[in-house]
């Protein structure tokens, strides 16, 4: 289906330039179209650049320095040795890296079980099963029922409390299940004739066959649990226990940097607060780092058009 | 297949095929049990919005308010009512209406790029926000617009007069709808894209030879040829109407621009989490998704008649 798309779509590109000459409105449009990309590409990624620039700038210019930054401000790796002495963000770092693995695999094995189990259309409580998963989608109990209940499971203040609440994803779960049906009934016929049962079929056969969706699937949920922070917000008190995010948003949002106390900052204010900065900049790509090398897998597969099957499955 | 067997009941079906999908039914009774502590039984939580609900007494113990709309009333009436409609709906209505159309813009500007590899660059780059976590977005929304941020420093610059962004409620509605089109601009033009690609090729020959120009064909042909896509969409935006935006605003906003900031979802979470009104939050929070759910159907309803295109 994908590449018909993509052929459609260099037929068209081809059809749509070739009719005689292009006017010279046309040609002006062309122009414009280009110089506005280029400056979409500049407006989106330089925020992101100066913040990368001044983290690598010497605290004291940095403080003292007044509009852009095209480059670092002398160089110095201040930020990084201040991040690296913040107990804090370590701790938030391993609270995420172990949502990052054993959620991601709880939520991709349950979603696809789920996903499997829509995917009978023949046995007869399909439409049950898919109406239960479906309406939650439209409607939910909202904030303060739901930590009403993950406070009577006693999931306060512990880590499961970020991944169960948001264990299966139904949306997840419709993709999965789209593929799942796209693969012909004959694949898992000659199975079952041979005796082989459900979890032999799909761990066997329906499995090996949706590989680049499963991998699609768990990148995007990887990523959702290392930018996650809303259910730490609500349901973690301990500060031992909160993500990376939850770290960041003190540092970066709220100005709190109480936690790096021995971290190096000097009692000067001048020289405190250009500490401070830079921490926070310093911070910010650190956390952004991981999400910068999954990048350009994840948008292998998002212009592959994987996501998309969910809104027309 | 079981045309030709006697008639069986229900009953008798449904044990046939509870040992036909034996794994099939376990797997997904388990899967449905997270449904049912996660989502189904919050949703009968909501039953505390009319009562008094104490901790102490738990939720089924707790007394029933009296009057039973004791809560809704408090809501409808009270101070913040008029506030936290306005400023939901308005931040809403201004995302709608700037944000939606933006993602449509740039798909049909980047497909009428002549270059696939460059089309391909911009929209790398131009979907990276969107997986930048909302702490770092607002982090850096934060610094730019502060005191002595970026956006400052040029203002001055240019000889104006400093502007407090932060403090100042008259600006916090155009920055959260501005920055989120930064935010999402990029990511959202994917589905149309993808819509884009599924237009029929020999449509815009034909289009040519009966003369249309280019900008014509993009208004008789493409435009036509994605509108189920935006319509789709579109439903999908106005049902989420009154949800949106909770991450952003706890992040961005302080008490002195509670005026035009705080919404519904944020009163909810201090009202109801912070300070412990745990009734009166939920009366508030289920005011929210019963509004957002009625949205939702009506669109999709108005949609089926009007243009075909639904949801369900």
């Amino acid at each position: 289906m994908n590449r018909t798309a993509e052929k459609n779509l260099r037929g068209r590109k081809k059809s749509q330039w070739t009719y005689g000459r292009p006017s010279t409105g046309s040609r002006i449009f062309d122009c414009c179209n280009v110089a506005f990309m280029i400056l979409l590409m500049v407006i989106t990624v330089y925020p992101f650049l100066y913040v990368l620039f001044a983290s690598l700038s010497e605290p004291l210019r940095l403080y003292s320095h007044r509009g852009f930054l095209i480059a670092p401000l002398g160089f110095s790796l201040k930020g990084y040795h201040f991040v690296l002495n913040y107990r804090a963000i370590w701790n938030g770092y391993a609270v995420t890296i172990f949502l990052a693995t054993v959620g991601t695999a709880c939520t991709l094995i349950t979603s696809l079980l789920f996903a499997y189990v829509l995917s009978k259309t023949d046995s007869m409580l399909h439409g049950f099963f898919t109406f239960a998963a479906v309406f939650t989608m439209y409607f939910n109990g909202g904030m303060i029922p739901t930590y009403l209940i993950v406070k009577e499971l006693g999931l306060l203040d512990s880590l499961w409390s970020l991944i169960l609440p948001g264990l299966i994803s139904t949306y997840y779960v419709i993709i999965l299940r789209t593929s799942i049906m796209g693969i012909p009934r004959e694949m898992t016929e000659s199975a079952e004739l041979d005796g082989a049962n459900e979890i032999v079929i799909l761990v066997r056969i329906l499995i090996p066959l949706i590989v680049p969706t499963i991998a699609a699937i768990g990148l995007f949920i990887v990523v959702g649990y290392w930018n996650s922070w809303t259910n730490a917000l609500l349901y973690i008190q301990d500060g031992k226990k909160q993500p990376l995010q939850m770290i960041l948003r003190q540092i970066v949002v709220n100005n709190d940097m109480s936690a790096a106390a021995g971290s190096g900052a000097s009692n000067r204010s001048g020289e405190d607060s250009a500490t401070r900065l830079l921490l926070k900049y310093a911070t910010i790509i650190v956390s952004i780092i991981p999400i910068i090398c999954v990048y350009p897998f994840l948008q292998k597969y998002f212009t592959k058009g994987v996501m998309i099957g969910a809104i027309k499955g | 297949m079981e045309h030709g067997l006697p008639k069986r009941s229900f009953g008798q079906r449904l044990i046939r095929d509870f040992k036909r999908y034996k794994l099939v039914y376990l797997i997904g009774f388990l899967c449905l049990s997270y449904y049912i502590i996660f989502c189904y039984l919050p949703m009968g939580g909501i039953v505390i919005a009319f009562k008094d609900f104490r901790a102490a007494r738990g939720i089924l113990g707790s007394k029933w308010a009296d009057p039973w709309y004791k809560y809704f009333d408090q809501f409808f009436n009270g101070y913040y009512f008029t506030r936290l409609l306005r400023n939901t709906l308005l931040i809403n209505v201004m995302d709608l209406v700037f944000g939606f159309p933006a993602p449509i813009i740039l798909a049909l500007l980047l497909n009428e790029l002549r270059s696939n590899s460059y089309k391909r660059v911009v929209q790398t780059v131009s979907y990276l926000p969107h997986f930048i976590s909302m702490v770092v977005i607002c982090g850096i929304i934060l610094d730019f617009f502060s005191g002595s941020g970026v956006i400052n420093q040029i203002i001055t610059a240019l000889g104006g007069e400093k502007i407090l962004f932060m403090q100042d409620p008259k600006y916090f509605r155009p920055i959260y709808v501005g920055t989120g089109i930064w935010q999402g601009v990029g990511y959202g033009s994917i589905i149309y894209l993808s819509a884009l690609g599924g237009v029929n090729a020999d449509l815009y020959d034909a289009a040519a030879i009966d003369g249309c120009n280019r900008f014509r064909r993009v208004i008789h042909v493409t435009i036509p040829g994605i509108l189920p896509t935006v319509i789709i969409m579109l439903i999908l935006k106005v049902g989420s109407m009154l949800s949106v935006g909770f991450e952003k605003i706890i992040l961005l906003y302080n008490e002195t621009i509670f005026e035009t900031a705080d919404v519904i979802s944020s009163f909810v979470y201090r009202y109801g989490l912070q300070k412990g009104n745990y009734s009166y939050a939920t009366a508030v929070g289920l005011f929210n998704s019963l509004f957002n759910f009625t949205l939702l159907v009506g669109v999709n309803y108005l949609s089926r008649k009007v243009s075909d295109v639904s949801l369900w």
